[in-house]
């Protein structure tokens, strides 16, 4: 138990101290924030689907828990060969600790990045539907980071180095992204695309959020708890799977 | 100490190691030589549990590390070829996760940091992030973690690689001195013949897998009608320059060397 905790506490401590990666990681989703926000705003007015803005929040700061999540499990890669893991692999601790500690460490800071751009979603002008919606929107926050980690963790044990990094990029993380509904309403799009949405575990994520902290959803809140929880306790064993199994 | 008995590491049809057998008394430093590729470090995950040999027999203090796998973890120390420390982390911090993990308790965790960071003289930048040490000061910082658990044994994988003449010597002073103080077996491997002569009792030489010759500095000398340890060991392994395909690990490798900051 000391162990995870010390495991977690080393990477909520690298976290704080990399100011520029903090930064760095805050300009993609505030791009799709303003651009996207202001920018399609007024058509969607017009549509008759209300604030853009609005909507379009719960899926940016979703985005932001997957990119954070996925890439601390990546970087498994480059940790197992010149990092610190390489020091935990020979220590008389069960791989299972080692597995748990990171995750939990890695999720814990991609909701960190979430609720950043939360503030910053609510500078830029979002609400909340109010005290309320806290614990749930919470809730599925963490359980959006715990999911992707575990599946970061999960596709780095079994990758050699960086070369299938920007395959699992191109053809993982962007469409989970782009597909889950994040910057468009799931309702009345073309059927092949709704099934491919219900593929998608940020799809329930997203949803889960919109419907905390602004009271809409698609799949609806329990089915997104269920789905959500299932799928990141199976990611969470797979992960263990296969970090148990890597060899240096 | 170690004990190793007809080792063997076969992958796919590479035989990596093939049938080793040498002894390592307690108290004693024990070099491991060979060219690039010729088995040093496969030997070594086999010795520290990272990988399981395919046929042979293993002795760490008596225990066998495929099945008493933590027990013999708790025995040992190791300094990897590759850089294995938190950079973001300070010299401290990466010490006390180490404690940690072997349940050292507090306050004796504390005496030894101490002990140790004074040692290899990093005690005044314990503070300091490791990302802001030069390669020397990495080095010694793993080794005195390898040291903070007090094990039988500490295993040098190359530890000395890219360090300039003044920092290897007095890290292997260093070395020396603890291995007289604590009575620490040390298993080192390195390219640099005058520091196995200098600081080992026996040698070992390994060539595409099989051990070709084994004594102390002097014996391998004599065996060989050499005048220098360099001498011997070409005499032994041939001059010739080893072809070896880049692994994946290779390619991080070089990756690694340009964004390290030294």
């Amino acid at each position: 138990m000391n162990i995870v905790y010390v495991l977690w506490l080393r990477q909520l401590k690298r976290y704080l101290r990399s100011r520029s990666r903090i930064v760095g990681a805050l300009g993609q989703p505030l791009l799709f924030l303003v651009a996207l926000g202001f920018g399609f705003g007024p058509i969607f007015q017009r549509a008759g689907q209300g604030n853009y803005l609005q909507f379009l929040a719960p899926g940016v700061i979703a985005m932001t828990i997957l990119f954070t999540s996925i890439f601390s499990g990546i970087e498994l890669i480059w940790d197992r060969q010149f990092g610190f893991l390489k020091e935990t692999l020979v220590a008389p601790v069960p791989r299972l600790t080692i597995m748990i500690g990171r995750t939990l460490g890695g999720a814990t800071v991609a909701m960190l990045q979430g609720l950043l751009v939360f503030g910053f979603c609510a500078l830029a002008g979002f609400r909340a539907s109010g005290l309320g919606a806290w614990p749930a929107a919470l809730a599925f926050m963490a359980l959006i980071a715990l999911t992707f980690t575990a599946l970061g963790t999960a596709i780095a044990s079994v990758l050699q180095d960086f070369q299938g990094f920007q395959l699992v990029m191109n053809f993982l993380v962007m469409p989970i992204f782009f597909l889950s509904g994040a910057l468009f309403p799931l309702a009345h799009v073309p059927r092949a695309l709704a099934i491919v949405a219900g593929l998608d575990p940020l799809a329930y994520g997203v949803d889960g959020l919109r419907s905390a902290l602004i009271g809409v959803a698609h799949f609806g809140a329990t089915t997104d708890l269920a789905v959500l929880a299932s799928l990141s306790a199976i990611f969470l064993a797979l992960g263990s799977y296969l970090f148990s199994r890597i060899q240096l | 100490m170690i004990r190793v008995q007809d080792l063997t590491k076969t992958f796919g049809r590479l035989t990596a190691v093939d049938g080793i057998s040498f002894t390592v008394e307690e108290g004693e430093i024990f070099a491991f030589l060979g060219p690039n590729g010729a088995g040093k470090t496969t030997t070594i995950k086999m010795l520290t549990t990272l990988l399981t040999p395919t046929r042979g027999k293993v002795e760490i203090d008596g225990l066998d590390p495929t099945v008493q796998r933590n027990e013999v973890r708790k025995r040992f120390g190791i300094v990897f070829q590759d850089p294995s420390l938190d950079e973001e982390l300070t010299a401290y911090e990466n010490m006390d996760i180490h404690g940690a993990f072997y349940r050292v308790p507090r306050k004796l965790r504390a005496q030894r940091i101490e002990k140790l960071l004074r040692l290899f003289e990093l005690w005044e930048r314990r503070d300091d992030p490791v990302k802001r040490f030069s390669g020397g000061m990495r080095r010694r910082l793993e080794i005195a973690r390898g040291l903070l658990h007090t094990p039988r044994i500490l295993f040098l994988d190359e530890p000395t690689l890219g360090l300039d003449p003044q920092t290897r010597n007095q890290l292997w002073t260093q070395v020396a001195q603890l291995n007289a103080e604590e009575r620490v077996t040390v298993f080192l491997t390195t390219h640099y013949m005058e520091e196995a002569e200098r600081v080992a009792r026996r040698i070992a030489i390994i060539d595409h897998g099989r051990i070709v010759a084994q004594g102390s500095p002097q014996e391998l000398k004599q065996q060989t009608g050499a005048g220098t340890l360099e001498q011997a060991f070409l005499a032994l392994t041939g001059s010739s320059i080893r072809a070896e395909d880049a692994t994946a690990v290779d390619r991080m490798r070089g990756m690694a060397r340009m964004w390290r900051r030294r």
